[in-house]
């Protein structure tokens, strides 16, 4: 059999760090970085006696995701009890949702890379959203064969999102999660900070002969921090399935670990061993009831989504799908262009969205910088637009400018044109002095003009731009070089 | 003194008769003399007491004092206690000092009460006999060579034992009531979520529940007033402020309970209530008819269930409750293992007696998976029964009266090789803690070998304050709750 005969089907469960100011049960705060267990209180260390007491910020970031995929919230949710002994899970158990978790259903609109240069959309469906509660961590390097336990991430809130298996390659998974890193930021309830831990995805994965119904035996690839670790990790996992059932082996129920060192996938835990979790309902806590009057307040907080935003920027900019979905990758991306817009104009939507997504983009990635932290603001990109399209500068100049607003040379590109002498040349006289010198000075361009050669009459528009130090604008010096020679 | 109500005492203290320091000396002297032979207490805080009596008594001069403020009590060792001790009567908890106090103690500091010493237990409360402690049995003031019931055995014991006037406990399945009997005295477990669980030790989440042991229902309703009421920090806290839960207890008049319809379930009365607490509950019912109440009978058709039901969610909720001991962060480690589970394996298995070990095992069996369903989830529809049978039967009477236990307290070590006879001495009192009411248990005179022999008295949810006023008028026309073991 060759490769194309398979089919990838990928499930991801995302666990989502929820940016609330304390943990999910007890009132320690959840900022990262501090001392080892100096952000554990008796609570998140499971003193004997002591009882869970839910956040509602964290239901309240349940809701707007719920809401922004238009997912179904549970009027009524349980929390239950993930029971397992692990030192760094304190009651030896974790309070989870289970059978009637909190957010039902949902989808997540995505645009994937075809690989060829263009982009095709696809529709995730969400199967759930369920708040949960997270574990410590075991340290096991610095204390000479023991092994320490910091409680600091106990007890930290936690929306895990699990898809449906309705992906069919690695770009749909990664094109997926980015989908909803930036929708979890967008909505605010996630920092989305991948190193740190805040956006975590489990990959399912199996594979099956394309036009089989059910799917092939999974195995779980747990713990990518990384766009680029999921996508190196479900390529592995894929080719090593393939590999396996090829050579007449069978996929056995596993959970897996992705080494990013060599690349690979190697089973942690088998089926056999598998916990048996002993879930049932925690009777400490009471069931989540969430009204209509809560769902709505929450609704109206809610900001104008990306694909709200992306439909509006198509149908009142005129942009396309792809610099529309570009533009509300995140929210402060779509801010700046929004501000950028609102200061210049409607009718230099395009323009602007060029500028944010062109040279804007590449300068930031460059310079490693997130956009709020921009040395251009949208007001001075706005600034230069408005003089491309009023034809002060030509879009040569305008890269100039650009350079000099982001090297803090001037407050306002109008300053920076008038400071370094910028401003287009518009004066036809001024023009016709400069065409003279020119052809003054090629005799022979003209000489082979006129024999009949097209391409000696751009070399001459070339040459005036250059004596214009670019200034000259380049329909003008078209126009008259053409009368002069004509 | 410790010998009296609790209000001619509050009385002696604001009107300087006697002193906090007094008390808590008087309190310490009977410990002394008397815990040898009962061993009702873990812990005695002899400092603690005196430093808390001087406070009491500045408060008292300065004319601030409370009902309970220089009140000698124990509390339950289940009860966390800041800077004490507290052990849950378990060898896993018996180097654990609590560094903060549970929302009842916090309460009954407030309210200046003083605390003598950590009361003897069963251990994680599980228990009906006080002979699964970890620190040795508490034996029963009027006989000891009994039980003095469990598992609050030890709170019981002590105020039998006049070494307290009042103290706490608490009772899953009958953990207050039970003992309350077995030791003549009185004891009251409120409505599920009357009493903040915080700080109390879990056993089983769904059905534990702190209350009052004191001498009379007065007593009790002065104690259960002030440990009572809302608190954010246990989510199955009733949204309920302060209530005074000693409203009804009136004094003494000619037929104080007329109109009152008191309801004996038929199932309580059919079979396994042994002659001499048959006798002794009759005759307090004739004397509750006396009072002006009427007697009608009802039904509890599925109090037969009530133990099978118990003895799943119990342990279910026990399994996952006593996880967080695994030696890691706090209580007993085995000295020597192996690999982390070794070291799981030896602390647990050393750190827990045969009873936790044997509930936590059957939890953990009715939680597997292909089980839960069977077990767990009929349960849970069980205990539904059994609280609808509570509320059909208050559509008939405003309150339920029957046995506690089947018996008056039986031999130490009688029952301690077949604990399923154990768990059958708790057949009148579980099914009251899947339902979640309120019930109480008081003296209603003495069976075989002049052992106590207590009355229940249950009521509808939040009906504490009827139930107290209900036997505080029993207690004004009988002396049954002033009788004395001889020696203490």
């Amino acid at each position: 059999m060759s490769r194309t005969d398979w089919e990838v089907v990928i499930g991801l469960e995302v666990h989502t760090q929820l940016n609330t100011q304390s943990k999910i049960f007890s009132g320690a705060s959840i900022a990262f970085g501090a001392e080892p267990n100096a952000q554990a209180c008796a609570v998140d260390i499971a003193l004997p006696g002591v009882l869970p007491v839910l956040n509602k910020g964290a239901v309240e970031r349940a809701i707007r995701f719920g809401l922004a995929v238009g997912a179904t919230i549970a009027p009524k949710s349980i929390f239950a009890r993930k029971n397992y002994f692990y030192p760094d899970l304190p009651k030896g158990y974790q309070i989870s949702q289970y059978e009637l978790p909190v957010v039902v259903g949902g989808q997540i609109p995505l645009l994937v890379p075809d690989g060829k240069g263009g982009t095709y959309e696809k529709t995730v469906n969400l199967t759930r959203a369920h708040l949960e509660e997270d574990a410590g961590k075991s340290l096991h390097e610095d204390f000479h064969g023991m092994t320490g336990i910091d409680l600091n991430r106990a007890g930290t809130p936690l929306l895990e999102i699990v898809s449906e298996p309705e992906m069919r390659s690695s770009a749909e998974a990664v094109a997926y999660a980015k989908a909803l890193h930036a929708l979890v930021r967008w909505i605010d309830i996630c920092d989305g900070n991948m190193q740190e831990g805040s956006f975590r995805c489990d990959a399912n994965v199996s594979v099956r002969p394309r036009g089989q119904a059910e799917f092939g035996t999974r195995r779980e690839i747990k713990n990518l921090n990384s766009f680029r670790f999921l996508q190196q990790a479900i390529d592995f996992e894929v080719q090593w399935q393939i590999d396996l059932i090829e050579d007449g082996g069978k996929v056995q129920q596993a959970t897996v670990l992705f080494d990013p060192d060599s690349g690979e996938t190697r089973a942690m835990r088998s089926k056999e061993d598998a916990h048996d979790y002993r879930y049932f309902p925690d009777p400490d806590l009471l069931p989540l009831v969430i009204d209509n009057a809560w769902i709505e307040r929450v609704k109206g907080e809610l900001p104008e989504l990306p694909a709200a935003l992306s439909g509006r920027f198509q149908g009142e900019y005129g942009l396309s799908a792809y610099d529309a979905t570009t533009l509300t990758a995140s929210r402060e991306v779509a801010q700046f262009y929004l501000d950028t817009v609102a200061a210049a104009g409607t009718a230099n939507a395009k323009t602007c969205a060029n500028w944010v997504m062109g040279d804007l983009a590449a300068r930031l990635n460059k310079a490693e910088l997130d956009i709020t932290a921009s040395p251009l603001s949208a007001a001075q990109l706005a600034g230069l637009v408005a003089r491309i399209a009023d034809n002060t500068i030509s879009n040569a100049i305008a890269k100039k400018v650009f350079d000099a607003l982001w090297n803090k040379e001037g407050d306002s590109a109008d300053a920076i044109i008038d400071a370094q002498g910028l401003k287009q040349v518009t004066d036809t006289g001024a023009i016709e002095a400069i065409i003279d010198e020119v052809l003054a000075a090629n005799p022979k361009s003209v000489e082979e003009f006129r024999a009949g050669k097209e391409k000696a009459f751009n070399a001459l528009v070339g040459q005036c731009m250059k004596a214009s130090e670019g200034k000259a604008n380049p329909a003008q010096v078209n126009e008259l070089l053409k009368k002069k020679l004509g | 003194m410790i010998d009296s109500s609790l209000k001619d005492i509050a009385a002696a203290l604001r009107d300087r008769k006697v002193s906090a320091v007094e008390l808590a000396t008087e309190s310490l002297a009977r410990i002394d003399a008397g815990n040898p032979k009962i061993n009702a207490f873990v812990t005695v805080d002899r400092d603690g007491a005196l430093a808390a009596a001087r406070a009491a008594d500045e408060r008292l001069a300065a004319g601030n004092g409370g009902p309970l403020t220089g009140i000698p009590l124990a509390h339950k060792d289940v009860f966390c206690t800041e800077g004490v001790l507290t052990t849950c009567g378990s060898k896993m908890l018996s180097n654990f000092v609590s560094p903060y106090d549970a929302h009842v103690v916090s309460l009954l500091k407030a309210a200046g009460t003083v605390m003598v010493g950590k009361a003897n237990m069963d251990e994680f409360a599980m228990g009906s006999s006080n002979e699964n402690s970890h620190f040795g049995p508490t034996r029963n003031p009027w006989n000891t060579d009994k039980v003095p019931g469990g598992s609050s055995g030890g709170s019981a014991a002590a105020v039998a034992a006049r070494m307290v006037p009042i103290a706490t406990g608490t009772d899953t399945g009958g953990s207050i009531r039970q003992p309350a009997a077995l030791c003549g005295i009185t004891g009251i477990k409120p409505t599920y979520g009357r009493v903040s669980r915080y700080g109390m030790i879990a056993y089983a989440s769904s059905l534990d529940q702190g209350g009052a042991f004191g001498r009379s229902a007065d007593d009790c309703a002065v104690l259960l007033s002030a440990m009572a009421g809302h608190d954010p920090r246990d989510s199955t806290s009733l949204e309920q402020g302060p209530e005074d839960f000693g409203r009804e207890c009136t004094p003494a008049k000619a037929q104080p309970l007329a109109g009152l319809r008191i309801g004996l379930p038929k199932e309580f009365f059919a079979e396994g209530m042994s002659d001499d607490v048959r006798a002794a509950v009759d005759a307090a019912i004739a004397e509750y008819r006396k009072l002006g109440a009427t007697i009608v009978e009802v039904s509890l058709p599925n109090t037969r269930l009530a133990i099978p039901a118990y003895y799943v969610i119990a342990p279910a909720e026990a399994s996952s409750n006593l996880s967080r001991f695994d030696g890691v962060r706090y209580g007993h480690r085995a000295a020597e293992y192996g690999d982390l589970n070794d070291m799981y394996c030896k602390s647990r298995a050393q750190g827990f007696g045969g009873e936790v070990q044997r509930r936590i095992l059957v939890g953990t069996y009715v939680l597997s998976h292909g089980y839960y369903d069977a077990y767990y989830i009929k349960a849970q529809k069980l205990r539904r029964l059994i609280a609808n049978d509570f509320a059909a039967a208050f559509t008939q009477c405003d309150v339920i009266a029957g046995p506690v236990s089947p018996s008056v307290a039986f031999g130490i070590g009688e029952k301690s090789d077949d604990p399923v006879q154990m768990y059958l001495s708790d057949i009148y009192t579980i099914a009251v803690n899947l339902a979640g009411l309120p019930a109480l248990s008081h003296p209603a005179g003495f069976g075989t070998g002049g052992l106590p022999v207590g009355l229940q008295l249950i009521g509808n949810y939040f009906g504490e304050a009827r139930l107290l006023g209900t036997a505080h008028q029993f207690q004004q026309a009988t002396d049954w709750h002033r009788q004395t073991p001889a020696g203490f």
